[in-house]
């Protein structure tokens, strides 16, 4: 089988690799390009810990061929802090006990994201839809919930 | 294992060639054919795409409606002209696999998935097939009666809008997450209750040409499970299933939720 050339902007940089026919965008960011923050969780598309955007869309990196991103942008954990300076989010994220093991963390991040650049002030309904199809087994889904209400309230604030 | 990836510019070309190899998959959103890779599948050797616009449109301003197969979820539940479907668009996933998923490809899932195709069988929808022999239309019955061995590419799917919001019901029960299936349509519509979706026919029957009161209702309740085989496993037994049908059944058409 022969490899495909594949170009797309990670996190704002261009990069151009081959990969395997087949390959997922999970693995080719992790094992190709060493963006480790998307995780490996249940490679089925059922626990969301390697949710990324694409254009600005929330998809699972895992069940995303990687020629299917060719020419977009495609953003992870890895672009959301500022240098040393961390993400609102990720701000919230600390001072709300929002993170155990965290192994869930950088998805429910990245659906968190994906809500608050669509909707900056949501209800907490709307947060419990958009961290719905991230599973988390060790925090409990109440202080991510207060994480993302309060990184939305800080965004307010700031504006 | 790495496969050969196939990406055409119409369907008729991606039809053409999932008809000529027996190890070919179209890929839509991927929440199928990916997943089956990522597990080993060493029946997918190609996998064939197509980037024809046609697969992505929706013609919803008539009384009949025409979905595109590669039309996702969250492009659904954008659409106002398909209000009637964004409560089964809505049941399936969370954001990510709305915005992955795609009508076409849920024609395919087997259970427990596929609840947007439970909703459309309620809606009596047709699915435009095409084949090395050309493109026709199947009624959505038939073709999910024969899909694993239907060759060709999915093109659309279409259906009558329902004549009033309250003509179409749809819920969706689970034991997990309560969001919404069983349908109603004067149909009910029963996933994970046999190996492919079917009507309740015989709760169809005890509805049609009746005033939708208490006898009625008991009548359709008590028939709803008529010709159907659940089977146990880990989300419910096969005996909670055949039970909660007529339960649900009893309180969607009864208003009570």
């Amino acid at each position: 089988m022969s490899k495909s050339a594949l170009q797309f902007l990670h996190n704002g940089r261009e990069v151009a690799i081959f990969v395997d026919g087949g390959t997922s965008l999970l693995v080719t960011l992790r094992e190709l390009i060493g963006d480790m923050t998307p995780k490996f969780g249940c490679d089925q598309g059922g626990c969301g810990a390697c949710s990324v955007l694409i254009d600005g869309e929330l998809h699972l990196a895992c069940l995303t061929l990687a020629e299917t991103v060719s020419g977009r942008a495609v953003e992870t954990l890895d672009g959301l802090k500022d240098g040393p300076n961390l993400h609102p989010l990720q701000r919230a994220f600390a001072d709300n006990f929002a993170a155990q093991c965290g192994y869930c963390t950088p998805g429910m991040l990245m659906a968190a994201k994906a809500l608050l650049d669509r909707n900056p002030s949501p209800t907490r309904a709307d947060v419990v839809e958009a961290i719905s199809g991230n599973i988390c087994r060790c925090t409990g889904y109440e202080p991510i919930i207060n994480a993302v209400l309060g990184a939305a309230a800080g965004g307010r604030t700031r504006a | 294992m790495p496969v050969t990836v196939k990406t055409f510019a119409t369907s008729g070309e991606a039809a053409a060639a999932l008809s000529s190899d027996r190890g070919a998959r179209y890929l839509g959103g991927g929440t199928l054919v990916m997943r089956a890779l990522n597990e080993g599948d060493i029946a997918i050797s190609t996998i064939v795409r197509a980037s024809d616009h046609a697969l992505m449109r929706i013609d919803a301003a008539g009384a009949r409606v025409t979905i595109g197969a590669g039309v996702t979820f969250a492009k659904i539940i954008a659409e106002r002209d398909l209000a009637f479907l964004h409560a089964p668009a809505r049941s399936i996933g969370g954001p990510a696999v709305r915005n992955m998923g795609t009508v076409g490809g849920n024609l395919f899932a087997s259970s427990p998935y596929g609840d947007f195709t439970v909703a459309l069988l309620a809606l009596d929808a047709t699915v435009a097939v095409q084949s090395g022999l050309g493109a026709r239309e199947v009624g959505i019955e038939e073709f999910l009666q024969s899909r694993e061995r239907q060759a060709g590419l999915v093109l659309s799917i279409s259906c009558q809008k329902p004549a009033s919001a309250d003509a179409f019901r749809y819920r969706k029960i689970t034991r997990i997450k309560p969001k919404g299936g069983s349908v109603i349509t004067l149909a009910a519509h029963l996933p994970s209750m046999a190996p492919t979706q079917l009507r309740a026919k015989s709760a169809e029957r005890a509805l049609e040409g009746r005033p939708l009161d208490a006898t009625t209702i008991s009548a359709a309740a008590a028939a709803a499970t008529e010709g159907t085989s659940p089977t146990d496993n880990a989300l419910a037994s096969a005996w909670y299933r055949r039970e909660i049908v007529g339960v649900h059944l009893r309180r969607l058409l009864s208003g009570q939720e």
